[in-house]
C-alpha cells in the first residue's frame, strides 16, 4: 500500500533509481515464485488434466471426460475413506477442551511448570512415525501397554487396531495424545497475554470463577481456539503416516483408511493414476475450502493482503 | 478482612496442589508410552511376551542397542535425514528470507500477483499435487534418490516467507532509506542490515522447519525404494514390518528410540526458541 503510492507521487528523476529496486527486488522474489510455478502450479494443473484420462502413470493417457468423477460417486471405499476422515476430527474439540484445561492449569504458580510443560510437549516434537509404531504395539491386545494399564484398573481392553469398533478410537486416542501439548501452548501464550486487570475487576464485581472463566478466558483465547480448529482440520484432512504404519492394509474392512491413505494405495499400489488423482482433487477443493474459510473470518490474520 | 485474606490463600493452596496432582497424573500418562517404548528396548523376547507384564527387566538388553546397527539401514537413515533436512533447510531458509525482505520492504514488480499466487500455495495440500510430482522426478530419473525431497524445498518456504515478512513489517522503513542514500547495494541492505534484525525469527522458523522434514514420512515412501537410499523414519517403519514377524519388538522400540534422539536433543539445546516461536506462529497467524 505505501509503496504503491509513494511510486506513484515520486518525482521521474528517481525512475533509474526504481528500475534497478525493481530488479533485485524480482531477483529476491525469484526463487519461491520459480518453486511455485515448478512443483505447485504446473502439478496442479497436470492434476487438474489427468484426472480426467485413464491414465496408469506410464502409457499413454487417454480423455475420459469426467468419468473419474463419477466413478468417486459410487465408489465405496472412497466413501468409507472420506468417512472415516471425518471421524478422525472428532478428537480435535476433545483435543481443544483438553488443552484448554491443561493450559488454564499451568497458568497458575504452581511447582516444576516447566517440567511438567516440557513432558507434555515431547510427544509433539517426536516423530510421527516412532510414535505409530510405539502405539501400534502399545494397543496388542495381549501384551500392549494399553491393555496392560487398563488390566490394571479391572477393565478388559479390546484388540485395538484389529476391531471394527476400536480401531479408529484408538487413532484418535493417540492423535489427542500428540498434539496436546502443542494446543497446550497455544492456549497458554493467549491465556498470559489477557490483562490481569480484566480478572480483577470481574472479581471486584463478584464474578465467579466460572463466570470469568466462561466470560472472559474462552471469549479471549478465542482466536486461538478458531486457528487451531482450522489447522487441525487442514492436517487432519491429511492424515496417513498413523495410519499407514499402524493399520498397513487400511484396517480390517478399511476400517481405518483415510482419503490420503486410499489415494496412496490407488496410486502407487493398484496404479490407477487417472482415479487417484480425481480422489486428490476432490480432497484438495475440500482443504481449500477450509482455508478460504479461515482467510475470511480471521481478518487479523497475518496473511491478509495489504 | 485478613482473615478473609488467609482463607483465600489456604484455598489457593489447596487448588494448587490439586492442581499439580492433576497435571503430575497427566504428565505420567504422556511420558508412560515413550518410557515404556525405552523398557521394551532392554528386554528380552521372553519378557516381552510376559504374563502378567514385566515393567523392568531383570537384567536390561542393552545388547539391542548394538546389534541394530547391522539389523536395518539406520545410520544410512540418520546420513539421509541429515542430508535432506540440512540441505533443505539451509538453503531454504536464506531464499525464503531473501524473498520476504523484497516483500516487505522493496518496490516488486507485480507484487499483489505474487502474492497471491504464494497465497495459494499454502492452501494446496501435499497429497493433491504429489502425484503428478511423483510423475515429474520419475521421468527425470530421480525416483530413488534423494532429489525429489531436497529440490523443491530449496526455492523456498512460503510459510516461512510470510512469517518473516510479518516480522519485518515492525523494522521502519527508514532505516533501508538510509541506507540505499549511504549508497549499500540491496545485497548489502539484505545481509548487513535486514538479516541480523530477523535472525531470532530465522532461528525459530530454521528449528520448526528442521523438525517438519526430519520427521516427514509420505514423500520419503513415494520416492524411495532401496534401503540404503531411505530416510531414518522410512527405515524404522520398514524394521517394524520386518521384525514384527519375528517378534522382535525389543530391537523395533530400540531403533524407534533412536529415531527420537537427535531431534530431542534438539528440542532440549532449544527450547526456549521452540515454544515462542510455536507461541508466536498460533498468536499472530
Amino acid at each position: 500500500m505505501t509503496t504503491a503510492t509513494k511510486s506513484r507521487v515520486q518525482p521521474r528523476r528517481h525512475s533509474q533509481l526504481y528500475r534497478s529496486e525493481n530488479r533485485w527486488a524480482l531477483l529476491f522474489v525469484a526463487a519461491p515464485v520459480m518453486g511455485f510455478l515448478l512443483f505447485t502450479a504446473y502439478p496442479l494443473c497436470f492434476a487438474l488434466y489427468a484426472s480426467l484420462t485413464n491414465w496408469n502413470g506410464l502409457g499413454r493417457m487417454k480423455f475420459i471426460g469426467v468419468s473419474n468423477y463419477i466413478g468417486l460417486l459410487g465408489n465405496a471405499n472412497f466413501h468409507k475413506a472420506l468417512l472415516n476422515t471425518l471421524f478422525y476430527m472428532i478428537g480435535i474439540p476433545i483435543g481443544l477442551i483438553l488443552s484448554l484445561l491443561l493450559a488454564m492449569a499451568m497458568n497458575r504458580k504452581i511447582r516444576g511448570r516447566t517440567i511438567l510443560r516440557t513432558v507434555y510437549y515431547i510427544p509433539v516434537i517426536s516423530s510421527l512415525a516412532a510414535i505409530a509404531i510405539l502405539w501400534q504395539w502399545a494397543y496388542n491386545g495381549d501384551f500392549g501397554l494399553v491393555n496392560q494399564a487398563l488390566d490394571l484398573i479391572g477393565i478388559q481392553g479390546p484388540n485395538w487396531l484389529q476391531s471394527t469398533t476400536w480401531a479408529k478410537p484408538g487413532i484418535i486416542i493417540m492423535a489427542v495424545w500428540k498434539g496436546l501439548g502443542y494446543s497446550m501452548l497455544l492456549y497458554l501464550a493467549a491465556i498470559q497475554s489477557v490483562p490481569k486487570s480484566l480478572y480483577e475487576a470481574a472479581t471486584l464485581d463478584g464474578a465467579s470463577g466460572s463466570r470469568q472463566f466462561t466470560a472472559i478466558t474462552i471469549p479471549m483465547v478465542q482466536p486461538v481456539t478458531f486457528f487451531l480448529i482450522v489447522t487441525n482440520i487442514i492436517g487432519g484432512a491429511q492424515i496417513f503416516t498413523e495410519i499407514n504404519i499402524m493399520t498397513p492394509t487400511g484396517g480390517p474392512e478399511l476400517s481405518t483408511a483415510s482419503a490420503v491413505w486410499l489415494i496412496w494405495r490407488e496410486a502407487f499400489r493398484y496404479q490407477k493414476m487417472g482415479s487417484a488423482t480425481a480422489m486428490a482433487i476432490v480432497l484438495g477443493l475440500i482443504v481449500m475450502i477450509v482455508t478460504l474459510i479461515q482467510f475470511r473470518l480471521n481478518r487479523n490474520s497475518s496473511f491478509v493482503l495489504d | 478482612m485478613s482473615k478473609h485474606l488467609a482463607t483465600r490463600t489456604s484455598r489457593n493452596r489447596v487448588i494448587n496442589i490439586i492442581t499439580v496432582i492433576i497435571l503430575s497424573v497427566g504428565g505420567i500418562v504422556m511420558i508412560a508410552p515413550l518410557l515404556w517404548m525405552f523398557t521394551t528396548s532392554i528386554k528380552t523376547k521372553l519378557e516381552v511376551y510376559a504374563l502378567p507384564p514385566v515393567w523392568w527387566p531383570s537384567k536390561p538388553q542393552w545388547d539391542t542397542y548394538v546389534r541394530m546397527w547391522s539389523a536395518g539401514t539406520i545410520l544410512d537413515g540418520i546420513k539421509n535425514s541429515a542430508i535432506v533436512s540440512l540441505t533443505v533447510t539451509i538453503v531454504g531458509t536464506f531464499t525464503s528470507s531473501l524473498a520476504a525482505f523484497a516483500l516487505a520492504k522493496l518496490r516488486v514488480p507485480g507484487r499483489n500477483v505474487i502474492f497471491i499466487g504464494l497465497l495459494s500455495a499454502i492452501m494446496i495440500p501435499f497429497p493433491t499435487i504429489m502425484l503428478p510430482q511423483f510423475v515429474m522426478f520419475s521421468n527425470l530419473g530421480w525416483v530413488d534418490t534423494l532429489l525429489p525431497l531436497i529440490i523443491p524445498g530449496l526455492f523456498g518456504n512460503i510459510v516461512m516467507i510470510f512469517f518473516l515478512r510479518q516480522y519485518l513489517e515492525s523494522v521502519p522503513n527508514s532505516l533501508i532509506e538510509a541506507a540505499k542514500i549511504d549508497g549499500a547495494s540491496y545485497w548489502k541492505i539484505f545481509t548487513r542490515l535486514i538479516f541480523p534484525i530477523i535472525r531470532p525469527a530465522v532461528a525459530a522458523q530454521f528449528i520448526l522447519w528442521f523438525m517438519g522434514i526430519w520427521n516427514d514420512y509420505l514423500a520419503p515412501i513415494i520416492y524411495l525404494n532401496s534401503p540404503q537410499n531411505q530416510t531414518l523414519q522410512v527405515v524404522i517403519a520398514n524394521m517394524n514390518v520386518t521384525y514384527a514377524t519375528q517378534r522382535d519388538y525389543p530391537l523395533i522400540m530400540g531403533a524407534s528410540c533412536i529415531a527420537l534422539v537427535p531431534i530431542l536433543v534438539v528440542f532440549v539445546v532449544f527450547q526456549r526458541q521452540i515454544i515462542e516461536s510455536v507461541a508466536l506462529t498460533g498468536t499472530k497467524g
